[in-house]
């Protein structure tokens, strides 16, 4: 069992994602994490899903994807060098004796405060996700009222994807 | 020349430039793209465009009485044509009605295109009268679907859909309109080039390497086996697959939805594989050492439990336009992507003889030594006995259809199929209630050819409504009951299965099938024995309109070989009287 990142482009019609999502839940396929936003073209989304399995899982997630109509190309990341990040926004609270130790906490995670209120507030962190484990966790004793994270997306470093074959080869 | 001249006008008519409505481009992309009939029911959302069909007397509807009747009955016709099969239903609960027929042609790769209604575009999502989401609905059970929301876009997702639907691994595609739509203005303009779909490429030419890689499998092989599937009929490869087997001497076995595709008068064909296949496929497949999968998948009803099929297997090789398909089930080492067509047609060219002198034995002895066979009775009437009657008296050049159960695999088992598209079943979904109206479609499509449907006591009430297109349009397909007054697949299963602990399988109640047609206005018949059943087909055969045949048959009586869920291929169950 293994953690993918995939990158979907996908034309970004009414009703995709939940055609993509619909898919994974309907054929056993994990998802850890999905993301989607506007792509660099016009009328394209891109979906950056985190799903956990063995290689012939992958493969066939892979293929059963690909059989969407709506479905342009299939990268998966984390098969090159990649950049990933997510964003939480994790609110804590503090009271005004713990405030000053909450802020030097976030600093060294280049993490930073967006909101400050009587006895909470709002720290905002983005990077993988371990960084952001290790932050909910630091911040966990003083008391999270509230977490939301973003999920992850991704972005594989230097190589142009734009060739990459939907359709798996064989030799 | 007439026909010619009429064709001509309408489609000068139905391509000019002119400003139409929604429902009337509707109509007119039909034509375009050579649909001749449609079968369906209407409904409030749908009413424009029955109300536009009515200017076009050219154009067939066919008026079903229940919404999955329509859609098996357009399901029934693209198997039978090779053609795309197109049915209407209204929004709601005339969408929702076609959902088992959408999933069935999905299982099978039928290609249809399915219209729905829908409430109008400012009503979707309010919970509106006869609202249903059924582009949402259909997702998980479709080849693709739209919902159209601008008028000016109907042309071309009326043409992407044939074409999705009929190119690469088939199957439905459904359009959803909102009533607004079908009555919106537009210009019409039909779209005159193959659609362009990215992110969609159905062709995939034949790959040479993987091709040689299939041959070297072949030379080395001492025990090989042709898994052939539906594919091959799709893909019109019957003749491709006969030439390859002749020219390698590879012994054939062709899945439920393959038979036809190889002719079962050959003696390299062993009759179909798994549950209640033949002793000769499923030893063939036990012991192969080179298993050549053509267009088929791989269905657990063939496969039984995975884990204990093929086991002696060294080299398994894959032949399938779906690259999904490929490894979805068993470890694929030789993959063949392609159209099943034009890989076969590639790997002729250099296709050699094996040599497996002791392989090809073995299955010979096999086929002598373990066919197909059941006790017959003079007493009671056997359904064995009325499949082989049917089959002997139309030569095998019937077309045929079945609903699901026991028929289903005595029919299967027991007609000699010669030709492709001669079996239409549902394989993969396992519809009952598909068997009539699938007839009527496969009959509409041809009528010059004779269509018998093979059907249970059960399953023929889940659709019997359509007796009433057959006497309608005197549509003259032969409808065979096999009557056992019981769910008899389901009795043979609690049997065997569940120590005799029969459950809800009683079919009490049931109308008397002979009224039952004569009510709807067609002709009924019922015979008890085989003198009686000689006669009453015979009768049948001559009479020019639809009949219903009910034959009486006993409940016990079995479908042998069986291979129970769970088990491997090599416990097969051959029936007390082996
Ligand atoms: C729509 C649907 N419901 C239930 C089943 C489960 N099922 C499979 S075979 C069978 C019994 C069929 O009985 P009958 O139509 O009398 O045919 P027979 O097996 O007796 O030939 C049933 C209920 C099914 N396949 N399809």
């Amino acid at each position: 069992m293994k953690r993918h990142t995939i990158s979907v482009l996908v034309n970004n019609h009414a009703g995709v994602l939940q055609r993509v999502a619909g898919l994974f839940g309907r054929r056993g396929f994990n998802i850890d994490s999905i993301t989607v936003g506007q792509s660099e073209e016009p009328g394209l989304s891109r979906m950056v899903i985190v799903t956990t399995g063995d290689d012939k899982m992958l493969e066939q997630v892979q293929k059963q994807l690909n059989k969407l109509i709506d479905v342009i190309q299939i990268v998966e990341l984390s098969a090159y060098p990649l950049v990933d990040r997510e964003l939480a926004l994790i609110k804590v609270s503090a009271v005004s004796n713990v405030k000053p130790v909450i802020l030097s906490m976030v600093e060294p995670f280049r993490a930073s405060i967006v909101d400050i209120a009587v006895d909470s507030l709002i720290v905002q962190i983005v990077g993988d996700s371990d960084k952001i484990h290790s932050m909910i966790e630091l911040l966990r004793p003083y008391g999270i009222l509230e977490l939301t994270r973003t999920g992850l997306t991704a972005m594989a470093r230097g190589v142009f994807l734009d060739d990459a074959l939907p359709i798996i080869e064989y030799e | 020349m007439e026909e010619q001249r009429s064709k001509h006008e309408w489609l000068s008519r139905v391509m000019k430039n002119d400003t139409v409505t929604g429902s009337e481009a509707l109509v007119r992309s039909l034509l375009i793209e050579g649909v001749e009939t449609v079968f369906g029911i209407p409904g409030g959302s749908t009413l424009n465009i029955y109300d536009a069909i009515h200017d076009f007397p050219g154009f067939q509807h066919i008026l079903a009485r229940h919404e999955q009747g329509a859609i098996h009955a357009a399901d029934g016709y693209a198997r039978a044509t090779g053609r795309v099969g197109v049915c209407f239903a209204t929004s709601g609960p005339g969408a929702t009605n076609l959902v088992t027929g959408i999933a069935t042609a999905n299982m099978d790769s039928v290609p249809l295109v399915v219209i729905t209604g829908n409430v109008s575009t400012a009503l979707i999502g309010t919970d509106a009268f006869q609202e249903a989401d059924i582009t949402g609905i259909t997702m998980p059970i479709s080849k693709h679907n739209y919902l159209v929301r601008d008028v000016n876009e109907l042309p071309k997702i009326i043409h992407e859909a044939f074409h999705i639907a009929s190119t690469g691994r088939k199957g439905p595609v459904l359009i959803d309109i909102p009533k607004d739509v079908t009555s919106q203005k537009m210009i019409f303009q039909y779209p005159v080039n193959k659609p362009e779909i990215r992110g969609y490429r159905p062709d995939i030419d034949p790959n040479v390497t993987q091709i040689e890689k299939l041959h070297a499998a072949i030379a080395k092989a001492e025990r090989p086996v042709i898994l052939a599937g539906g594919g091959v009929i799709y893909s019109d490869a019957s003749k491709e697959l006969l030439e390859f087997v002749e020219k390698t001497g590879i012994p054939v076995t062709t899945t439920l939805l393959g038979l036809g595709g190889f002719p079962s008068a050959h003696e390299l064909w062993m009759g179909f594989p798994g549950m209640h296949g033949t002793y000769t496929a499923n030893k063939a497949l036990q012991n192969c050492d080179l298993l050549i999968s053509i267009g088929a998948r791989f269905d657990d009803r063939v496969t039984m439990k995975t884990s204990g099929f093929a086991p002696k297997v060294k080299t398994i090789a894959h032949i399938d336009i779906d690259p999904a398909e490929i490894g979805k089930i068993v470890e694929t080492a030789i993959p063949c992507l392609g159209d099943v067509k034009s890989v076969l047609q590639q790997a002729n060219l250099h296709a050699q003889p094996v040599h497996a002198e002791a392989w090809l034995t073995e299955i010979q002895e096999n086929k002598k030594m373990y066919p197909l066979r059941y006790t017959d009775s003079e007493v009671t009437l056997k359904p064995q006995f009325v499949v082989e009657m049917i089959s002997e008296t139309t030569g095998g050049e019937a077309i045929v259809t079945t609903d699901v159960g026991q028929h289903q695999m005595w029919a299967a088992q027991f007609y000699q199929f010669k030709h492709p598209r001669s079996l239409i079943t549902s394989g993969g979904l396992g519809t009952m209630g598909f068997g009539l109206p699938s007839a009527i479609g496969a009959q509409v499509g041809n009528p010059d050819r004779l269509v018998v449907s093979f059907n249970g006591d059960g399953g023929v009430q889940m659709n019997a409504q359509e007796l009433a297109i057959c006497s309608i349009l005197n549509i003259p397909v032969k409808i065979v009951i096999m009557n056992n007054q019981v769910l008899g697949m389901i009795r043979q299963w609690q049997e065997l299965i569940y120590d005799n602990r029969f459950s809800h399988m009683d079919l009490s109640g049931s109308p008397d099938f002979v009224k039952l047609a004569e009510a709807y206005g067609v002709k009924g018949l019922r015979a008890t024995n085989k003198e009686e059943a000689r006669e009453v087909w015979k009768e049948a055969m001559e009479t020019p309109g639809p009949v219903l045949i009910d034959f009486v048959i006993s409940q016990e009586e079995n479908v042998y070989p069986m291979v129970t869920p769970g088990s491997t291929i090599d416990d097969m169950i051959m029936g007390d009287e082996r």
